[in-house]
């Protein structure tokens, strides 16, 4: 009993001074979290007119049932999946460049999971039922129902890496050695559990028959190898920025991003190899379901609006993939940048809306309605990526002090950097 | 200095939590957006797990609502499915000429929204001669003079109320399932508008209520089932019902009895004597997609 | 045991009675005949019958025969001597609102079906205590002219996000 209370009174003050350390930064920081708030106030006015007066104020139909909040939902899960990358080095192989940054790594990815959640929550249209879904409260389709294994399979995500960061946070804060009896089947088990809600998210388009365009074995594997280079790319650009602006002086060791960048090499080539697999079997076997690929690389019946898009996703990832592939790109900062940058686009166009919208087009019935999301869906697009970032902003701030000794448990002197317990 | 520092600390921690909370805290406002009526829905429970005490209170309390808002006498049935029934449909594709009459008649017999937008639960196609299970050269928008048009085939679609439905497989919630008599039905107010349903439905049987709908008082028709045709709330799937209100009392859907050509055929199917057994048994039936296994009970055939 | 049987028996026979009391009642449409025009031999009673096979100039001429007129005229489905009746193959006499019968015997598998309540169009209860009201063919083929008219159709649905500006859809 007196332990708990210990615990909880520890919990209490290292919650409170980091409030402290959130609420205390450089004009930098003030300037981006207000730039930030402000988005989100945009993003968050446009939802209550969508949610006041219903989906038609997107431009979704019948037709297009799952629109641009859908394919980012997509995007972030795969973000979310790739912290996985940094996992495997740091805890099974204990390289240590990445050992470093796993717990950011990890924040990265419960922020994305965060946002993932999101766009899934302004895509309802009845977000006033939603304990509808919970498991025992509502009436939860389990095991039949994809999305509800999404449901559970992301939260749970969610909270393996919302607990395991924090508790190494708060004992490196506290000087404490962590129990790795606790937490280490945690850490090896959100090893699965990120193959796991990027498996079950392709399987949710996967299992419909009615869609021949995603009724593909190969969605899964395509889904984890373009998401093993989506995600890794926006860590190295982070973990640069991170690098430059935080006032602790992480060190970031260049090894490090070298190493994820190597990752995301692989990662590209299967994907290119995957979807040449998909086009392969699609334009040679030539039934009647080349229709969806035909109006994403071709245009159907005069109708082309995607066509410019993925064929721009298609040069960004195969440049990007030849400078991952050379070392010598790789391994220069400027261009190992540029890579990442042309991945991370390139992969958010052939997965998000290049993904989605395919799909549904043709329609079961063979119609074609071109979707393009309308204003509404963009700002509220944006005020959710913006509140993944201030989520993660925050946590960084809190994060990246106690990583580097700055904060830790007023007991200790400022100036003595004790040696990392792990 | 400690007060100082004390003070500091209240205003930046007011601050902070309202940033923080934002996402948290955005669900209340939305909640208290909701209208009255919806306030009260919010904890309304399953269909099927409603005791008939609560299915009455309900019922009372929706009828209540209806007349408010239409000015019309409501009669919800909650009626259960007949024993040993179980309903399939017949499409005889050689008399239908794409008149089109069904789908009016349909909603004018269901109540969906007719504008803003306009929801309609069967849907004609247009074929070439010469082609019939490609439906992705079929035309929906035809609009000629006369029908039937010359060296074209006509098509109606609606929910097949399969049998082995992959819109209730893949509903997060139950909030559609298969009644004992074959019927597909949708609980409107569980629903939580997610539309995985209609992105599995391989018919386009399931439509979505984008907004809330817009029915014109006097075209409402008020004798209504609970998960039939009584009028829908905005963000809710519907389908054909198979006119569920109608089938339940023996009635003809009001598809079949709008078609002025006698295309359309329903019947019990346990019924050794019904028109579907007739039909299943002495002409040649063939179903929409049946590769995909879903099993519809829509039976489409040809004469002529 | 005896109080057995009786009860088997009673329930046996209230069963049946109720059965036979909820089916439906069949009916069909009276025949779709012009105002004014029946009965027939208000006119032809007191007329000479003229068995030429002949195009009509004095009266019925909005009447054009379209159904096997190379084979076929009036007076072999009109029965010549009583207008009143319809003519079947063997002479037997029928009356306007049996014509099915007359229908059944060139077309044969469409009577067929039309029992069976599969062909044309039936309104009304098929099962309960309802009544199914069957349509006769003369209700919807016009004897004389059978083949469908092409017909003008309801209008197209509204293209998807084309009825956004609020207008009704009347």
């Amino acid at each position: 009993m007196e332990k708990l209370q210990e615990t909880l009174h520890e919990t209490w003050h290292f919650y409170r001074r980091t409030l402290v350390l959130v609420a205390k930064g450089s004009r930098l920081y003030y300037a981006w979290c207000f730039s930030l708030m402000v988005i989100i106030a945009a993003g968050f006015f446009f939802y209550l007119k969508q949610h006041e007066v219903g989906l038609i104020a997107t431009h979704m139909t019948d037709q297009v049932s799952w629109g641009l909040y859908i394919a980012n939902f997509t995007y972030l899960v795969g973000a979310a999946a790739a912290a996985v990358l940094l996992v495997i080095p740091s805890y099974v192989y204990h390289f240590k460049p990445i050992k470093e940054i796993v717990v950011l790594g990890e924040l990265f990815a419960a922020s994305s999971i965060v946002m993932a959640i999101l766009f899934v929550m302004v895509d309802l249209g009845r977000l006033d039922r939603f304990w509808h879904m919970i498991p025992f409260i509502g009436l939860m389709n389990f095991p039949q129902s994809l999305l509800a294994w999404d449901v559970l399979a992301l939260n749970g995500y969610l909270f393996l890496n919302l607990l395991i960061p924090i508790y190494l946070l708060v004992k490196f804060y506290y000087r404490k050695e962590p129990n790795w009896k606790f937490i280490l089947p945690f850490i090896l088990l959100s090893i699965p559990m990120a193959v796991a809600i990027h498996t079950v998210t392709a399987f949710l388009y996967n299992g419909l028959p009615a869609r021949p365009f995603w009724n593909a074995s190969i969605l899964a594997p395509r889904f984890l190898a373009s998401a093993f280079c989506s995600g890794p790319a926006i860590i190295i650009i982070i973990f640069q920025i991170i690098r430059k602006v935080s006032t602790s002086r992480i060190e970031i060791e260049d090894e490090a991003l070298f190493k994820i960048s190597e990752l995301i090499a692989y990662a590209m080539f299967l994907n290119l190899f995957l979807l040449f697999a998909e086009i392969f079997k699609e334009y040679y076997s030539q039934t009647v379901h080349i229709a969806s690929f035909k109006y994403l690389f071709e245009g159907l019946h005069g109708h082309k609006q995607l066509v410019p898009w993925i064929w721009t996703a298609m040069t960004m990832n195969v440049i990007a993939f030849i400078i991952f592939l050379i070392p010598h790109t790789r391994k220069r900062l400027a261009t190992l940048n540029l890579g990442c940058l042309l991945v991370i686009i390139g992969v958010w166009i052939e997965k998000g809306p290049g993904f989605v919208i395919p799909g549904f087009v043709p329609d079961p019935l063979g119609e074609i309605f071109e979707y393009m999301p309308n204003l509404l869906e963009l700002i509220v697009s944006f005020g959710i990526w913006a509140t993944g970032l201030l989520i993660f902003t925050l946590l960084m701030k809190v994060a990246i002090p106690i990583e580097t000794g700055k904060f830790t448990h007023t007991e200790y002197k400022r100036e003595v950097i004790p040696p990392r317990p792990y | 200095m400690e007060n100082r520092k004390n003070r500091h600390f209240t205003r930046r921690e007011f601050l902070r939590d309202l940033s923080l909370t934002a996402v948290a805290g955005a669900s209340l406002p939305m909640l208290a957006s909701c209208s009255k009526d919806e306030a009260e829905d919010f904890l309304q429970k399953h269909f099927r797990e409603m005791t008939s005490e609560e299915k009455k209170r309900v019922i009372a309390k929706l009828e209540e609502r209806y007349q408010q808002k239409y000015g019309r006498k409501f009669q919800i049935s909650t009626q259960e499915a007949v024993p040993d029934t179980f309903w399939a449909y017949g499409l005889e594709l050689s008399r239908c000429i794409g008149c089109r009459r069904c789908v009016y008649a349909c909603v004018k017999e269901n109540n969906p929204s007719r504008h803003d937008p306009q929801l309609q639960w069967i849907r004609v196609l247009r074929l070439k001669r010469g082609n019939l299970i490609n439906l992705e050269d079929s035309e929906h928008y035809y609009n000629p003079d006369l029908v039937p048009e010359k060296g074209f085939v006509y098509l109606p679609v609606q929910c097949q109320q399969c049998q082995e439905p992959p819109c209730v497989k893949v509903c997060p919630v139950h909030a559609t399932w298969q009644e004992p008599d074959g019927i597909v039905v949708v609980d409107y107010n569980w629903c939580i508008g997610c539309r995985y349903c209609i992105a599995a439905c391989p018919y386009k049987g399931r439509v979505f209520n984008w907004a809330e709908p817009n029915i014109p008082k006097e075209e409402i028709n008020p004798s209504v089932h609970y998960l039939g045709n009584r009028p829908r709330m905005k963000c809710a799937v519907e389908k054909c019902t198979f006119c569920i209100q109608r089938v339940r009392t023996g009635r003809y859907p009001a598809c079949v009895e709008a078609c002025p050509t006698g295309t359309r055929k329903f019947g019990n199917l346990l019924d050794p004597n019904s028109e579907m057994r007739y039909i299943i048994d002495r002409k040649r039936v063939f179903r929409l997609k049946e590769d995909l296994g879903t099993e519809p009970k829509f039976y489409y055939f040809f004469e002529a | 045991m005896r109080v057995f049987y009786a009860a088997v028996t009673s329930l046996f026979l209230l069963f049946f009675f109720v059965s036979s009391a909820l089916a439906v009642v069949e009916e069909y449409t009276p025949p779709p005949m012009t105002e004014g025009m029946y009965p027939c031999s208000n006119c032809h009673a007191s007329m000479e019958v003229n068995r030429k096979k002949r195009e009509l100039k004095e009266e019925h001429t909005d009447i054009k025969l379209h159904h096997a007129e190379s084979m076929r005229w009036c007076l072999d489905c009109h029965n010549a001597s009583n207008r009143d009746k319809l003519r079947l193959y063997n002479g037997d006499l029928i009356n306007f609102t049996e014509s099915y019968r007359l229908c059944g015997e060139c077309h044969g598998p469409q009577y067929k079906d039309w029992r069976a309540g599969i062909h044309g169009k039936r309104v009304g209860y098929f099962a309960g205590p309802g009544k199914r009201t069957y349509y006769l063919c003369a209700s919807c083929h016009n004897p004389h002219d059978p083949k469908f008219k092409p017909i003008k159709p309801e209008r197209p649905p509204h293209h998807p996000r084309e009825d956004h500006d609020g207008k009704s859809e009347k």
